[in-house]
């Protein structure tokens, strides 16, 4: 049992570090702001993840408000990068020169979509 | 013999839970674009979650810090979405998203057809 303890730990340990690590990388690497919004919720709940498991482990609950107040403002970020990008992208299309228009056929329809919303 | 079961039985889902984060994380260096990153970091983050506070309630075995634990469940159950909806409603907004790789786009024509109206 403590052998299995022991090593159940240790594959949380590597499992959330892995997660953690390939969340940092999509933060660096991009390529857009939204992608690194998702990265960031990712890094926040694998922060989470690991919180609990180490309740579980050591069977300590005095960080169980550390989870709740993450799990309560998490979203909150997200949220206002996800308007932000979409009143940048209004402005954008709202400027936007005919030649350009013309050469992203496919994206004219979004774009005075999101004029209207 | 019953409590040595259940502290096996946490241990087996923080072992899942880690899998699922590790999917996450891999399906986020490894998809193309915003949507489906959005789909491989959401999900098994939340089922991670769940697993995890299953673990502790398996370990601690008391009604307090399940009642205690509950609440963080449900704020991220009920915030997630939310945001997923907003970021993947931004990119698609902004065309920040592979057309190739979509099957079907049941929200152009919706999207044409408020814009013939209004």
């Amino acid at each position: 049992m403590s052998m299995f303890h022991t090593i159940a730990a240790g594959i949380v340990i590597v499992g959330l570090a892995l997660t953690a690590v390939a969340a940092l990388i999509r933060i660096v690497r991009g390529p857009t702001i939204l992608d690194r919004m998702v990265a960031s919720d990712v890094l926040l709940t694998t922060l989470m993840l690991g919180v609990g498991s180490h309740m579980a482990l050591t069977g300590r609950t005095e960080n169980i408000p550390v989870m709740v107040s993450i799990a309560a403002t998490a979203v909150l970020a997200t949220i206002v990068v996800a308007r932000y990008v979409r009143r940048r992208a209004v402005t954008a299309s709202s400027v936007a020169s005919p030649s350009n228009e013309t050469k992203h056929t496919g994206n004219t329809g979004r774009g005075s979509g999101a004029e209207n919303a | 013999m019953l409590e040595t079961m259940l502290d096996a039985l946490s241990l087996v889902c923080l072992i899942a839970a880690a899998g699922f984060s590790v999917a996450a994380g891999i399906g986020l260096l490894r998809f193309p674009d915003v949507l489906s990153r959005l789909h491989a970091a959401t999900k098994p983050q939340i089922f991670g979650l769940l697993l995890v506070i299953a673990a502790i309630s398996l370990h601690e075995r008391s009604w307090l810090t399940l009642a205690t634990l509950l609440p963080v469940f449900v704020f991220q159950a009920l915030t997630s979405p939310v945001a997923a909806h907003m970021v993947g409603r931004a990119a698609y907004r902004t065309g920040q998203l592979d057309d190739e790789s979509l099957v079907i786009d049941e929200l152009a024509p919706a999207v044409e057809r408020s814009d013939r109206l209004g």
